[in-house]
């Protein structure tokens, strides 16, 4: 039996103050120091840890947000002097699309490496922007698909980056056609270039680091800047139109090199080539307004294999009024290429806005055959998004001092976790391979089929809002 | 009776010593509404009013206040700290007796509490978990004057945006006991009992593990009162729920935990669990803190572990191998009705079918966002359909097979408030399940801790012997019964005002129905 993916984790710790949800307010002029107070009886014994917190403190003004929000304390104390309150810093993380929640979570799974687990129902809105507007299926009695949670370690979830054979021909039981070069990764997942607007010192190396650890792949942008040699597999370069060229024993040594869109790709495709025909080119393409109908252009040239589709950091459109969201534009160009009758010849990576495991999921059941993810590694890291990293301002999560066994450490337990994720959710869906996901979208639900197919019929018309 | 000690002993042999404290007498529990207090000396208000210092102590608080926020005990000198959670707030301003304007001192503030705005989220905001407590503090709905929404949620979609067309006036006037809100479980006729529940809900399955013997037991005793029933989840069940048994679902789910021919024969119904709407796809979910000493016991299982019941039934692929099991289970209890739990794929109306063609009685369909003492977060939310467009289609594919009157469906997932259940009969069920609902009322506070440690920190979802301590069975039942009562007022209130006799006449009358976020104009003349 072949070794099983597996990414080996260890817990690490925040260095920082957690910025828990909830907090509990003492108004203790008035205490009865009474014998069955109830900081003693909290189940989780934060007020034990909060006093040694305290005691420890350097800054004076990180206070202790651990609180579980359970109540107790605050119902029970004799004299009611305990008050909770949600932390106004828990509120003011992120912004509207990488929610405070969001980077609770990630947080969380970067440091153990676990799949976040909670009692009680769903807490959150019925539907939402984006990913949050469609559901994945799960399969039921009649679907014989289904593996269940002991087929779990039958789940595939590696992909093939490249341009497949359509069929294989065979004579005197040898296969004619020379298949193409493809990578394979254990995971759909690539580390994109962290964004312009967050840049940090050895940044870099800690996502190349990250990317060995889990068998996958980074991209780094190619500044002619020395590298590890013995990691190249798992780093491919990205090339601007007007960056400088690989040297030809660095790329011989990678697997994958992904160029800027320019109306010279052909040209470009054709001399990395043939400095190294068995590399798998990618062509970067943003989702501008024109972005989908250049991707698919792109897909009718025989020298293109893969297309990685970016959209912004929040999954929309670039540079228009009232942009799509990247669910919908992956399914447009995943469609349109089927009906040019060119899917299986492309692979598609899309990025941008991919914020949580399910958005894996859900944008390969659009169509995209993998994914790439840059700011949830990095909030792996304690970032807040506050968008204050610029020279001279302060980053409330001292991103600047990290320390590179803490990032790698990070950003690999984040990745376990999603992986693990995906599997649960490819489990529900009876999938047994990553690879057959992809455009499978009768293996989701979307909001506005349910409601046109449901309540549309009783109600008539959804009135936009 | 002879030998009733011996038994009393064995069970002390089985089960730890939290359980034996738990005891209670075999009694029958009275249908009777009885204020059940808070068992919190604080209770969570939506209003903190403050006495300061300037007080002297006139009781003209106390004389004004018609909610008696203010109290001075008999043979107290001060004023206890005001009941803030019975002070209904700002709109008191209209009235001649607001305490903070009349205070001679002006010794009174009135503030909107933080934590108000800390609990709760969008499927139940604050003001449904504080009407939910109310309703199981009273037996009513909460006073108009609190100004709680106690009909729906936050959510923004589903049973949120849907909201019931009265017309002006009731066609027919009726009285409260000129309405009928009972429904038949058996629809079937194939020889075993008609049963028939007084309410059109039952409580949902929650295992000896997930939630303690106390909450068990409490709802299990609510649903004697209320003749409908309470289903233990798939953990087995004390010996302590005999006197109860005829009110007992039980369930066979894929771990088959606690599953005996005796614990089969001994209730009227028995659920098949294929999956649950919280996590779908995935089994059941038991951590390893929560497997103490009574759950291992009664489980069968080692202590300490983690205890997963595997999806899916590795016996079940298909309608055919279904309809065998329910064989199997008719023919232990020969008396027993069949109930198939399933989740809400794409193809729930399928299932539902299928399941009817294998001989089950109750359909119970469980959506999407439905509760869980544990389940991965990414399951929550995104595996699944909601429950408000499963109930529609299964309803009305069951109608186009010529099912529908031959069995009966029930519908849960996200079921809060009586609002919720009358959408979803009238959507097309028969009746509901409800989880979530009878655990506030318990004075759950949704911080979804369930799974972590030793448990629930109020002690309802716990095994812990400790914290299982904090809740009183005589109590959790009584806020039980007074949650159902205040139910069952507002939905007869609904009946009312459509002018209907029974509950059954609700069932699939989408057209009484609108959705705030659709036209609403099907079936009207242009």
């Amino acid at each position: 039996m072949p070794e099983k993916y597996h990414i080996k984790t260890k817990p690490v710790p925040p260095r920082m103050p957690r910025i828990g949800k909830y907090g509990v307010v003492d108004w203790r002029e008035d205490c009865a120091r009474c014998h069955n107070c109830v900081k003693k009886a909290c189940v989780y014994d934060r007020y034990r840890q909060e006093a040694d917190y305290i005691r420890n403190l350097s800054n004076v003004d990180a206070l202790f947000f651990d609180c579980m929000g359970c109540l107790s304390c605050v119902q029970d104390c004799t004299k009611g002097l305990l008050k909770m309150a949600v932390n106004p810093e828990y509120e003011k993380l992120g912004d509207s699309y990488w929610t405070p929640d969001i980077i609770k979570t990630t947080w969380l799974q970067a440091e153990t490496a676990k799949i976040p687990v909670s009692g009680a129902g769903y807490r959150g809105p019925f539907s939402g922007h984006g990913f949050d507007s469609m559901w994945t299926d799960m399969s039921e009695i009649v679907r014989p698909t289904r593996d269940g949670i002991h087929g779990r370690e039958y789940i595939s979830t590696s992909v093939d980056i490249g341009r497949k054979l359509s069929f294989l021909d065979f004579q005197a039981g040898r296969v004619t056609k020379n298949p193409h070069p493809l990578v394979s990764i254990p995971m759909p997942l690539i580390l994109d270039m962290p964004s312009g607007t967050h840049t940090l010192p050895q940044i870099n190396e800690i996502i190349i680091q990250t990317a060995v650890n889990t068998d996958i792949i980074a991209i780094i942008e190619w500044r002619n800047k020395p590298v590890d040699e013995k990691k190249l597999e798992h780093i491919a370069f990205y090339l601007a139109q007007d960056s400088p060229a690989v040297p030809k024993e660095l790329l011989k040594k990678t697997r994958l090199v992904e160029i800027a869109d320019s109306p010279r790709v052909r040209e470009r495709i054709k001399e990395i080539k043939e400095t190294h025909p068995k590399i798998v080119i990618a062509i970067r393409v943003d989702l501008t307004p024109g972005g989908i109908e250049r991707a698919v252009e792109l897909a009718q040239l025989k020298e293109v294999e893969v297309i990685h589709v970016s959209a912004d950091l929040n999954g929309d459109e670039i540079g228009v009024q009232k942009p799509r969201f990247i669910k919908d534009m992956i399914r447009q160009i995943h469609t349109t290429l089927i009906e040019k009758g060119r899917r299986d010849e492309i692979t598609i990576i899309a990025g941008g806005g991919i914020a949580l495991p399910e958005h894996v999921a859900k944008a390969i059941i659009c169509g995209a055959d993998l994914v790439t993810v840059n700011l949830p590694v990095l909030i792996a890291m304690e970032c807040h998004l506050c968008s204050s990293c610029k020279p001279g301002m302060t980053c409330p999560a001292k991103l600047e001092k990290i320390d590179f066994e803490y990032g790698v450490g990070r950003m690999t337990n984040l990745i376990a976790a999603w992986h693990d994720q995906l599997i649960e959710v490819m489990g529900a869906m009876g999938m047994r391979e990553v690879r057959r996901l992809r455009g499978d979208v009768g293996r989701a639900m979307f909001f506005e089929n349910l409601e046109k197919e449901t309540f549309g019929k009783l109600f008539g018309t959804r009135r936009s809002n | 009776m002879a030998n009733y000690s011996e038994q009393e002993e064995a069970i002390r042999e089985i089960l730890p010593e939290n359980t034996v404290k738990t005891l209670v007498p075999h009694e029958k529990v009275a249908r009777v509404v009885k204020y059940a207090p808070p068992r919190y000396r604080n209770e969570i208000a939506r209003y903190i009013v403050h006495r300061n210092g300037k007080c002297k102590l006139c009781g003209k608080c106390a004389q004004l206040c018609k909610y008696k926020v203010h109290t001075l005990k008999s043979g107290y000198k001060y004023f206890g700290e005001p009941n803030n959670h019975l002070c209904i707030g700002i709109s008191c301003e209209k009235t001649g007796h607001y305490c903070v304007a009349n205070c001679p001192q002006g010794a009174l503030e009135l503030k909107e509490s933080s934590m108000y705005k800390a609990i709760g989220d969008y499927r139940w905001p604050a003001d449904l978990i504080l009407a939910t407590w109310k309703m199981a503090e009273t037996g009513d709905v909460p006073d108009e004057a609190y100004g709680y929404n106690y009909q729906c949620g936050n959510s923004g979609g589903g049973f949120d945006k849907l909201r019931f067309k009265f017309p002006d006036k009731p066609p027919v006037k009726l009285s409260e006991d000129q309405i009928d809100t009972s429904i038949l479980l058996n629809k079937r006729d194939d020889g075993r009992p008609k049963i028939r529940i007084d309410v059109p809900w039952y409580g949902g399955g929650m295992s000896f593990g997930s939630v303690s013997n106390a909450t068990q037991l409490s709802k299990a005793r609510a649903a004697t009162a209320w003749n409908t029933f309470t289903c233990t989840g798939e953990g087995g069940y004390m010996e302590r729920m005999r006197p109860y048994d005829e009110h007992v679902i039980t369930q066979v789910a894929t771990g088959l935990f606690g599953v005996r021919e005796e614990t089969i024969q001994r209730v009227p119904i028995v659920e098949f669990k294929y999956a649950q709407g919280a996590k779908p796809g995935l089994g059941g979910h038991l951590l390893g803190d929560k497997n103490t000493v009574a759950v291992a016991k009664m489980r069968e299982a080692v202590l300490g572990i983690s205890l997963f019941s595997p999806f899916p039934f590795h016996s079940v692929y298909s309608i055919e191998d279904h309809m065998k099991h329910i064989d199997w289970i008719k023919h232990v209890n020969r008396r027993a009705l069949i109930s198939t739990k399933v989740s809400t794929p794409t193809d729930v109306d399928m299932v539902a079918v299928g399941s009817y063609s294998a001989g089950t009685h109750i359909v119970h369909i469980d959506g999407g966002y439905g509760g869980t003492g544990a389940a991965p977060d990414i399951a929550k939310k995104n595996i699944a359909m909601p429950i408000e467009y499963a109930i529609g289609r299964v309803h009305n594919f069951l109608t186009d097979e010529g099912a529908r009157e031959k069995v009966t469906l029930i519908a849960s997932g996200g079921i809060r408030s009586a609002h919720d259940i009358a959408k979803a009969i009238a959507l097309g069920a028969d009746g509901v399940v409800i989880g979530t609902a009878e655990l506030v009322a318990l004075g759950c506070i949704r911080c979804s801790r369930c799974e972590s440690g030793r448990g629930c920190p109020r002690g309802i979802a716990t095994t812990d012997p400790e914290l299982c301590k904090k809740l009183n069975i005589d109590w959790g039942t009584q806020r039980i019964i007074n949650l159902y009562n205040a139910w069952r007022k507002e939905l007869v209130r609904i009946l009312q005002r459509f002018g209907m006799r029974s509950v059954t006449e609700l069932r699939g009358r989408s057209d009484l129905l609108m959705h705030l976020d659709y036209t609403n104009d099907v079936g009207v003349k242009k």
